[in-house]
């Protein structure tokens, strides 16, 4: 019976070609906008993920001044006290569960070579750093524990820079000018690309810490201070500890408030990806709502569709149809139609996302659930928009159905 | 029910429409009787009663007052889907302009009333055929009413009314569409209908050369039985 039923609209479908692909137009728009924008959104989730993982995953930032707190930017009152060599020692000395711990300070600084310049981040670090960030070595070496100590004008660049000077040749051993100071290039970084927010991570310059503070900052300071938790500790464990020992170091009294704060870039990798799953969730609903503009286009053309095919009901009617005979007909042939509308939104949908994902440079990430759940949602779409055309169908009475003309 | 009982009573039974001043009785009291196996011609001027009797009979409406009972059983009381099961199981319609679905086969259509009876695909395909032999149709089965002419037409409809093997055929100006001679093929089919399958029949009809077909012709006027006469020739 409900097969039958089923053949019977696919033949009503088939019946009226331009009309049932216009009323399918609203299903097949409304679900191809959700399922592009739930795809290319979850994409862009993922994107921002990896990009902030790149960024260093597990990965503690300490700073000075006070953390920014409801009452906008802390440490205003204040004259912010940097963090000190002595800080990152008590870090190192005391800290449990810390896989590397690396200082690092940084500065925009022109970097000369032969005639060619570049405006490049510079950052004084030690040997740890490239631990703590997870970052690698295409060739060479990293700098050793004397160099560190001493200072030495010895450093690492990343591809960026090398692209700027050296074209596609070998830059170890060339010397390059970095702010008025000579730095012997000993290794090169892995490229890592740009992050999602535009910054070229290549465009980095790394010396030891010492050589970076008395020759380009003219200072002591640590700007920050980077640790990667191992593997069995996580960060949110890990930050409390971070926090005492500093507390101790700079030796701040219970009653004070601490004057550094310590970022946890998991949390910030978390809540970008809350941010962006939001505006997804929001994009969809948008699309959402010409789901329902579709729904209306159902329900119109089904109200037709049982005017047209009145003197049909009252045929049916007199030859012994019951009123929910009338009524499955109806809402069967809704449906499919709607169904029909979801099935070919998906796959535009899916075409728009894969589109968008090769010109996004997003990964492409259909979501199974997602897809169900708009297969599912249009078939309800098409019961909910085809049950009142369909019940006004199956009320006719069947001698004034017959009569009708 | 016994033997020789009638089939449909008619008693008292009043239709009506509107209200106060404006109330009209399409049927001002009717009693009638109709036994199984009668060729009933029904007659009458436009608004004299007869359509609305003849969609009383049917049961596709119910009397405003009185009692119309079919098969023993007080139809006019029954609700729509108990109506639609009887009509389904005892009763087959034939109208003036065919009614059949269009752009489906002869065959499809004549199957329809057995889909609701929930019978399944091959078996109604087979009873659908046999219908179709029964009003001379083989080899029609598959064009579609575009496809066949009036008279055939009127023979599918009447094979779609068989089809269930009903106990009433109720006709509503079958050959109204039809010429001469085609008119004369549909009414001998009915004739051979009534006959061999010893179907009710009960038919609408404006031609007194049609009525002659039938054994017993009622005329209706002004909401009341004017005539009920016994034609000697047929019977």
């Amino acid at each position: 019976m409900i097969w039958e039923t089923v053949r019977l609209s696919l033949r009503s479908i088939r019946r009226n070609v331009l009309r049932s692909f216009l009323t399918l137009l609203g299903i097949v728009i409304g679900v191809a906008a959700v399922i592009a924008m739930l795809t290319i959104g979850s994409g862009t989730t993922q994107k921002v993920k990896a990009d902030i993982s790149k960024l260093g995953s597990n990965l503690l930032v300490v700073r000075a001044g006070r953390p920014a707190g409801p009452g906008g930017p802390g440490g205003l009152d204040q004259v912010v006290r940097p963090l000190a060599e002595k800080d990152l020692a008590a870090l190192v000395a005391h800290l449990t569960g810390a896989r590397a711990i690396s200082p690092a300070s940084q500065k925009q600084v022109r970097v000369i070579f032969g005639t060619e310049s570049l405006t490049s981040g510079v950052t004084g670090t030690d040997s740890a750093y490239l631990d703590a960030r997870d970052w690698k070595l295409v060739s060479g070496r990293p700098f050793s524990d004397s160099e560190t100590r001493s200072g030495t004008g010895v450093c690492l660049i990343g591809e960026t820079v090398r692209q700027q000077f050296f074209g596609a040749g070998d830059p170890e051993g060339e010397i390059i000018r970095v702010n008025r100071t000579s730095c012997k290039i000993i290794g090169l970084l892995e490229p890592k690309g740009y992050t999602g927010f535009g910054q070229d991570q290549d465009n980095v310059v790394l010396m030891p810490l010492h050589a970076y503070q008395r020759r380009i900052a003219g200072n002591r300071d640590i700007d920050n201070i980077y640790i990667a938790a191992d593997d069995r500790t996580p960060t949110s464990e890990l930050q409390p500890r971070v926090e005492d020992i500093l507390r101790d170091a700079r030796r701040i009294t219970p009653d004070r408030e601490s004057d550094f704060g310590i970022r946890d870039m998991t949390q910030i990798a978390d809540a970008m990806a809350s941010a962006t799953t939001t505006m997804t969730g929001m994009l969809g609903a948008v699309a959402g709502v010409s789901l329902l503009v579709g729904g209306i286009g159902i329900m119109n053309i089904m109200l037709v569709s049982v005017t047209e095919r009145t003197r049909e009901i009252g045929i049916r009617l007199a030859i012994g149809a019951h009123e929910k005979h009338i009524l499955i007909q109806f809402l069967v042939e809704a449906t499919v139609l709607s169904l029909l509308g979801g099935i070919i939104g998906i796959l535009i949908g899916l075409a728009l996302a894969g589109l968008a994902s090769v010109t996004l440079t997003i990964p492409f990430a259909p979501s199974p659930a997602v897809i169900l759940l708009a297969v599912g949602f249009s078939a309800l779409i098409g019961m909910v928009f085809g049950f009142f055309p369909a019940l006004r169908g199956a009320r006719l009475d069947p001698i004034d159905a017959l009569r009708h003309e | 029910m016994a033997a020789g009982a009638p089939l449909i009573t008619f008693d008292k039974v009043w239709k009506s429409y509107g209200h106060g001043e404006a109330r009209v009785h399409a049927l001002a009291g009717v009693d009638l009787a109709i036994r199984r196996g009668e060729f009933v011609a029904i007659m009458g001027p436009s608004g004299s009663g007869k359509s609305t009797a003849m969609n009383i009979i049917g049961c596709l409406d119910t009397p405003t007052a009185g009692t119309y009972s079919f098969m023993g059983v007080d139809a006019g009381r029954l609700d729509r889907n108990r109506r639609a099961m009887l009509r389904n199981l005892y009763v087959g319609f034939v109208f003036q302009g065919y009614n059949l679905l269009a752009r489906t086969t002869a065959a499809e259509n004549v199957e329809l009333p057995l889909i609701y009876r929930g019978v399944a695909s091959r078996e109604r395909r087979d009873l659908a055929m046999q219908a179709l032999a029964q009003v001379g149709l083989v080899g029609r089965e598959h064009h579609t009413p575009a496809e066949l002419s009036g008279g055939q037409q009127q023979r599918v409809a009447i094979a779609r009314a068989i089809v269930t093997r009903p106990t009433l055929l109720v006709a509503d100006e079958p050959t109204g569409n039809l010429d001469t001679a085609r008119t004369h093929e549909i009414m001998e089919l009915l004739t051979k209908l009534n006959k061999e399958l010893g179907l009710t029949v009960t038919m609408v009809t404006h031609e007194a050369d049609v009525a002659d077909y039938a054994e017993r012709t009622i005329r209706f006027l002004d909401g009341h039985v004017a005539s009920d006469t016994v034609n000697v020739e047929v019977a």
